[in-house]
């Protein structure tokens, strides 16, 4: 849990008083009642609608049959795409370390007075539509495009080469739209390292490659965690990206839940719906318990 | 090292930054130039020339502004509801002591935690098995903005609270203002930039969702799900002046709040 409340700063004095309880849970009720009736109880209808007799229909209504077959049969068909959403969202996480990280040292440490300015230019795109945005990609990579034609030019793409509807495309889409909430993190946990910590490591004779392996990355693994977490998964059920950039040959799993819902397949939407988010979950705890940072869940 | 491979070695991190930065920027110059295109017909989506047309004339293409204006009552409505309620549960979790704080924490997470297509997709079949799958439209797409705009409020209001100077109120509380005197003297202006920094951003949330709208709209279109529709057969350049505006409104406001916050620190 740390990894990803840090952001909300250290956790502040507590001022108790007698009969103040009361009052919390008072506070709490209108938005807890607002969550769990739009977001757990909607979670159980899909756990229940992933499980409904597929022969029913929207408007007939279905039969609730405990329908464990819907989630053999979504993996066998579905299990592609499935497999794709996975290592896109992979390759997206590890292309936003790699360029995140840079960017949140840059604006840590060497950004000086233009610190504020730098952090407002990461969040700006925010402010740009998503869709219009990853539209004007389509732009940006289409055949005639300028970044086509440079790599034509520099011979690094032949002659008949593309980049719009590639896997590439795809995944430079994702990159760029989730590359801000792996930046966030990474500038939050970084910013707060104790700046004597990293000149101890040149006084002891540690060169900037040794001080940063040692000192420097492992202070700031609780935002390396927070910014994979919060690049993977929403990159994992993203379908706009490979709906406007790519082919049916790049379908993610979300295109297809998506595209079932629309159909009134509801039972295998649901359950490859479950099956997406129950993966996520194994995979953040296997992936947490696995850095060794058990607390920071 | 060598001082000269230290500078080289300080500023490539900046180099590569800036580089970082400009990837970022990148598709918001091709938005703002595809605002001014003036294309050769209906299907081209390439720069073909310059025009003012479609900022004086934004909502020529049928059904954009319809969208747009639906988009902004939902943003309005999802933002004032979630701010409240929010910040409610903040103040609840950073002042007060009571049992399952840890647990609210994470029932505040999860949502953030889930991707959209499951968040989307659980709320439909809801809506479904309750008999509204009929009904779906404005108020189903403003319960589900609602619910995923509150946990990022909450998040966002509780930084501002934890970092705040807790003896500022026992001062006023010392020189004899009651409680509530003390909220909206003291505690409230405090906690405001946060509130309002929490507000922006649940607008900005809401006025972008696509992937949970889609499923729960019906039939109701939302500006998203417009150039959606759009990107299928043709793109009005227009959509790209309403991109255009929204960015410039957002720069104006965080301009004018970075001005009035070195006013007053002066």
């Amino acid at each position: 849990m740390t990894a990803l409340s840090q952001l909300g700063g250290p956790p502040a004095a507590v001022t108790e008083k007698p009969g103040r309880r009361f009052t919390a849970y008072l506070l709490l009720l209108p938005g807890g009642l607002w969550l769990a009736l739009f977001f757990v109880v909607p979670l159980v209808s899909l756990l229940s609608a992933s499980l409904y007799d597929p022969s029913g229909t929207v408007e007939t209504g279905y039969a609730v049959t405990g329908h464990w077959q819907n989630y053999v049969d979504a993996l066998q068909d579905y299990a592609r795409p499935f497999g794709r959403s996975m290592w896109y969202a992979l390759l997206t996480t590890a292309f936003c370390l790699l360029l995140g990280y840079p960017l949140a040292y840059a604006i840590a440490f060497k950004s000086g007075r233009w610190k504020n300015l730098m952090l407002a230019l990461v969040i700006a795109p925010f402010f740009t539509s998503f869709l219009v945005r990853t539209l004007s990609w389509k732009l940006l990579l289409g055949d005639n495009g300028v970044v086509v034609d440079t790599l034509k030019w520099l011979h690094i793409l032949g002659p008949d080469g593309r980049l719009l509807a590639t896997t590439t495309a795809v995944v430079t889409g994702l990159t760029y739209n989730f590359l801000p909430f792996m930046v966030l993190p990474l500038y939050a946990s970084l910013e707060k390292i104790d700046h004597r910590l990293i000149e101890a490591g040149g006084d002891l004779f540690a060169g900037p490659v040794t001080t940063f392996r040692t000192v420097t990355l492992p202070l700031s693994m609780p935002g390396v965690v927070a910014g994979t977490l919060l690049t993977f998964i929403p990159a994992a059920g993203d379908y706009i990206n490979a709906e406007l950039l790519g082919t049916p040959q790049q379908r993610m799993i979300g295109n297809d839940i998506q595209n079932l819902f629309a159909a009134g397949a509801h039972p295998t939407a649901a359950a490859l719906s479950v099956t997406l988010m129950a993966t996520i979950v194994v995979l953040v705890l296997f992936y947490v318990r696995r850095v060794g940072t058990e607390d920071l869940l | 090292m060598t001082r000269t491979g230290r500078w080289i070695g300080r500023h490539l991190v900046l180099f590569a930054g800036f580089l970082v930065l400009l990837y970022l920027f990148t598709p918001i110059f091709v938005v703002v130039l595809m605002s001014f295109n003036d294309p050769k017909s209906r299907l081209s989506y390439e720069f073909d020339g310059f025009t003012l047309r479609n900022w004086q004339d934004p909502c020529q293409p049928f059904g954009l502004c319809d969208a747009v204006s639906t988009s902004l009552r939902i943003g309005l409505l999802a933002t004032v509801l979630a701010t409240a309620l929010g910040t409610l549960m903040a103040f609840a979790m950073v002042r007060h002591r009571y049992r399952g704080r840890a647990a609210t924490s994470l029932f505040i997470f999860l949502p953030m935690a889930s991707p959209e297509i499951v968040l989307g997709s659980s709320l439909l079949a809801l809506f479904v098995s309750a008999g509204f799958g009929g009904v779906l439209g404005f108020w189903t797409i403003l319960i589900a903005h609602v619910m995923f705009c509150l946990s990022f409020v909450v998040v966002t209001v509780k930084a501002r609270l934890a970092g705040m100077d807790t003896r500022l109120e026992q001062a006023a509380m010392d020189l004899y203002a009651n409680e509530w005197q003390t909220f909206w003297r003291i505690t409230f202006p405090l906690v405001f930039p946060g509130i309002l920094a929490a507000a922006l951003l649940s607008f900005s949330l809401s006025f972008d969702d696509f992937i949970i709208t889609n499923l729960n709209a019906g039939r109701t279109v939302t500006f998203p799900m417009y150039v959606w529709g759009s990107a299928q057969r043709d793109i009005p350049p227009q959509i790209n002046v309403i991109g255009t505006a929204m960015f410039m409104l957002a720069v104006l406001l965080v301009l004018g709040g970075e001005l009035a916050r070195r006013r007053r620190s002066r």
